[in-house]
């Protein structure tokens, strides 16, 4: 890049010098031998060179700034202007003295003023190519590069010698190249992305740039009277050629950007509407919170539609009683109630249909006021997850100051807006979720706790016990009491309904169970005093069935209770056969007054070495395969006695697996225990 | 999914289940219940023919009833109920505490008081 700059400044000198020297030999009458061809190619090589330097300057600068650019040629024009007029100045002070008439002084003065002419218009050429192919297309491109072609190549013309007014073929070229520079210059879309501000400074500098060229062009075009005909410089086609078309661009950017001033506003208008939208869209990611998204839906929805005040009315809270929360701009609160108050009473109401919603909740309503500050408002309403979460009223003090463009452009605003807040409320939802299913896991291991882990028993039984939950918390609960060291209490029970309201009955139930235990009750007693103390705290629906199992080892023998609990299957070894063991009973907490002792009974029954009682919860009698059928009590009968001779571990284990078999892959859907007794 | 009509006919309401009367849906069956009662009829008969299954959820809505009957005399009556759902009832001991008859014959017989 440098070296083209020093190789132009070189042929410059070069030029200059033989300029000079010929003028020596001139006016010597010496022959200096030079072809006159020489002179012209330094010439021209000189603006190769030119050409060159400012096309590899121009690629380094990725600005986008076209007011950058436009300085740039303003400011290399103002200094060939200011040598150029500091020359004419010299002139003319020297006029009289005997300077004026040297032919050197003259000639190295013209030389310098072409030198900076011939800098600018090369500059000035990069740059209106630079503007002229923003934002190109191929044909553009191409169209360029043939015109590009031909001004270099028109640099070598002046080799055949030919001159603008004798010769045709320079008339023609010329004429070529003004018609396809006349095609080009009508490529300004770069006028359209100044703004107003940068519009006008636009239009000075390209007036000044044009004001240069003028200059130039006719301090070139017209010379003196006096000066030599070697210096007529503007027979050069590719000076005249790239004159033309510096000029043509520059009066037609000049005019463009003039006749765009008007129109400017609406286009960064337009701008400014794309940003407010994708700052609406962006809110959320930034960290913002439901206010920050109100505010930047009134801000720039007024200013969209040039409202003079507006307000928000935010419903926070589902229930429609809710105060309503106000963000008002422009507008004092008596204002507000004013002008509610002119909407309800006005009658020019007309109501804009939202094309994506059918409720006519979601419609915006038009009114106009005939008598008021503000002459015309605007309400939208506001959708957030399908449901009005409340509207904004624009106001304008103009009648009809919203336009259907305007409407379109609020309707936009205030649904992405709703979308923001959707999803920065989604979001809270999910934090929130992910909060209750960590307060439901704690709960799921309070409750865990509640089951005894290790069951009381002695060396006459063994006892398992199992229990699931699809929820995290459940209602079953089964429990065990040492009484003395030959003397065990078994219990199991079942919460009406599942999840909380279950676990929390069942803590109760645990709480009771706890303390009736230790007063070594007889079963039915138990039952009754655990009726009385529940029908206080269980909700009016809720009841418990409870099954009360006392195992005296020393007599080898149970008593039992059944409060509305499932019938207990027993095993028995003698008989080898299982059965339901059928005693009457009531749920506890279904009668809950003194009444509930007629429904209770004790019964007595002795045990063998290798029966079995097992005890669950219906969510295992009950549970269901996908054609509705029931795992039922048949089916369990045939289990427990096929698999007998296993220890309780076992039993617990195969029950558990027929049951998913018959289940197969249908979830269960409700809690489900069991505790296997093996009496030894 | 769980239905409820009720239709008043002369001398006695009668309410119609029909589905399941599981967790969610035993609301359902509760302000059925409810609304038939706040007539303050004395009789009310609740056809079951086409309840197919009731959860405790469900019992614990009819065991919710049994204290507002005694205390107002009303003659409340279930019938129709299938093997399913009456083994059900029965285990929790509610039979014993509530009037169910097999058919709706049977049912408006005790009306009546045959």
């Amino acid at each position: 890049m440098r070296i083209s700059l020093v190789v132009a400044l070189l042929l410059w000198l070069i030029m200059t010098l033989l300029d000079v020297l010929q003028v020596l030999a001139f006016r010597s009458d010496v022959d200096l031998g030079i072809s006159p061809v020489v002179p012209v190619l330094i010439m021209d090589f000189f603006f190769v060179f030119l050409v060159l330097y400012y096309r590899l300057r121009i690629t380094r600068l990725e600005s986008t700034d076209f007011i950058d650019y436009l300085w740039r040629v303003f400011a290399i024009g103002l200094v060939a202007t200011l040598v150029s007029v500091a020359i004419g100045l010299f002139n003319s002070s020297i006029a009289d003295s005997a300077l004026s008439k040297n032919p050197f002084l003259e000639e190295v003065l013209f030389s310098l003023r072409f030198g900076m002419v011939s800098v600018f218009l090369i500059s000035t050429f990069t740059v209106w190519k630079k503007l002229i192919l923003y934002q190109k297309s191929k044909r553009l491109v191409l169209w360029w590069n043939v015109f590009e072609g031909i001004v270099l190549l028109s640099i070598f013309f002046d080799l055949t010698g030919a001159e603008l007014q004798t010769s045709d073929l320079f008339k023609v070229l010329f004429g070529i190249i003004t018609l396809m520079a006349l095609i080009l210059s009508a490529n300004l879309k770069w006028v359209a992305y100044l703004n107003f501000k940068q519009k006008w400074k636009s239009i000075l500098l390209i007036l000044l740039i044009t004001i240069y060229l003028g200059y130039f062009f006719t301090s070139i075009y017209v010379p003196g009277e006096d000066t030599m005909d070697n210096l007529k410089s503007i027979d050069n086609l590719f000076v005249i050629s790239l004159f033309v078309f510096l000029l043509f661009y520059s009066i037609f950017s000049l005019l463009v950007i003039l006749f765009n001033l008007p129109t400017s506003s609406v286009f960064e208008k337009k701008m400014e509407e794309a940003i407010n939208f994708q700052r609406l869209s962006q809110s959320i990611q930034q960290g913002e919170n439901e206010n920050q998204i109100f505010d930047i839906l009134l801000t720039s929805s007024m200013s969209a539609v040039y409202a003079d005040a507006g307000w928000l009315e935010i419903n926070r809270n589902k229930q429609e009683t809710e105060e309503l929360e106000i963000r008002r701009k422009n507008l004092s609160p008596t204002n507000r109630l004013e002008v509610i108050e002119q909407i309800k009473t006005s009658k020019q109401k007309s109501v804009l249909k939202n094309p994506l919603s059918k409720a006519t909740e979601q419609d915006q309503t038009l009114v106009v006021f005939k008598k008021s500050n503000f002459r015309s408002v605007l309400i939208v309403p506001l959708v957030i997850q399908e449901k009005v979460a409340g509207h904004m009223y624009l106001l304008n003090e103009l009648s009809d100051g919203f336009n259907k463009e305007m409407i379109n452009i609020i309707n936009t605003f205030a649904s992405q807006a709703s979308i923001s807040i959707e999803n920065f409320r989604l979001l809270g939802e999910a934090l929130e979720n992910e909060r209750y299913k960590k307060e439901l896991n704690i709960a799921k291991k309070v409750q865990r706790a509640l089951l005894p882990e290790n069951l009381d028993h002695d060396s006459c039984f063994q006892i398992h016990a199992y229990t699931q939950a699809p929820d995290e918390v459940g209602g079953d609960y089964y429990d065990t009491f040492k009484l003395s060291d030959h003397k065990f209490v078994v219990v199991i029970g079942d919460v009406s309904g599942k999840g909380t309201s279950a676990a929390f009955h069942m803590s109760q139930m645990k709480g009771i169970f706890q303390s009736l235990v230790q007063l070594d009750l007889a079963p039915d007693e138990f039952l009754v005093k655990a009726n009385k103390a529940l029908s206080g705290c269980l909700e009016k629906t809720s009841f418990i069935t409870l099954s009360y199992f006392v195992i005296d080892t020393e007599r080898r023998s149970v008593e039992y209770s059944r409060a509305g609990h499932c019938p207990t299957l027993f095993y028995s070894s003698q008989n080898a056969s299982a059965e339901f063991l059928e005693n009457k009973g009531l749920g506890l907490g279904i009668l809950r007054n003194d009444s509930f002792k007629n429904y209770v009974f004790v019964n007595r029954m002795t045990f063998q070495k290798d029966d079995i009682i097992v005890l669950y919860t219906d969510g295992i009698s009950e549970a269901s395969n996908h054609s509705g059928e029931e795992f039922g009590y048949e089916r369990m009968k045939k289990i427990l006695t096929e698999n007998a001779k296993y220890d309780a571990v076992s039993i617990q284990k195969t029950f558990i697996k027929k049951l998913f078999e018959f289940c197969e892959d249908k979830n269960l859907n409700d809690d489900y225990t069991m505790v296997v007794i093996k009496f030894k | 999914m769980l239905e409820i009509v009720q239709t008043n006919e002369n001398n006695y309401i009668s309410i119609a289940v029909t589905g399941d009367a599981d967790a969610s849906s035993s609301i359902k069956l509760d302000k059925g219940l409810r609304s038939a009662f706040d007539e303050s009829h004395s009789n009310i008969i609740v056809d079951c023919t086409n309840l197919n299954y009731i959860s405790s959820a469900g019992l614990g809505v009819f065991m919710s009833y049994i204290e507002e009957i005694n205390q107002t005399n009303t003659t409340f009556i279930i019938y129709g109920l299938s093997e399913k759902v009456l083994k059900v009832f029965g285990i929790l001991g509610l039979d014993q505490l509530l009037i169910i008859r097999k058919t709706k014959e049977e049912a408006l017989a005790e009306i009546n008081g045959l």
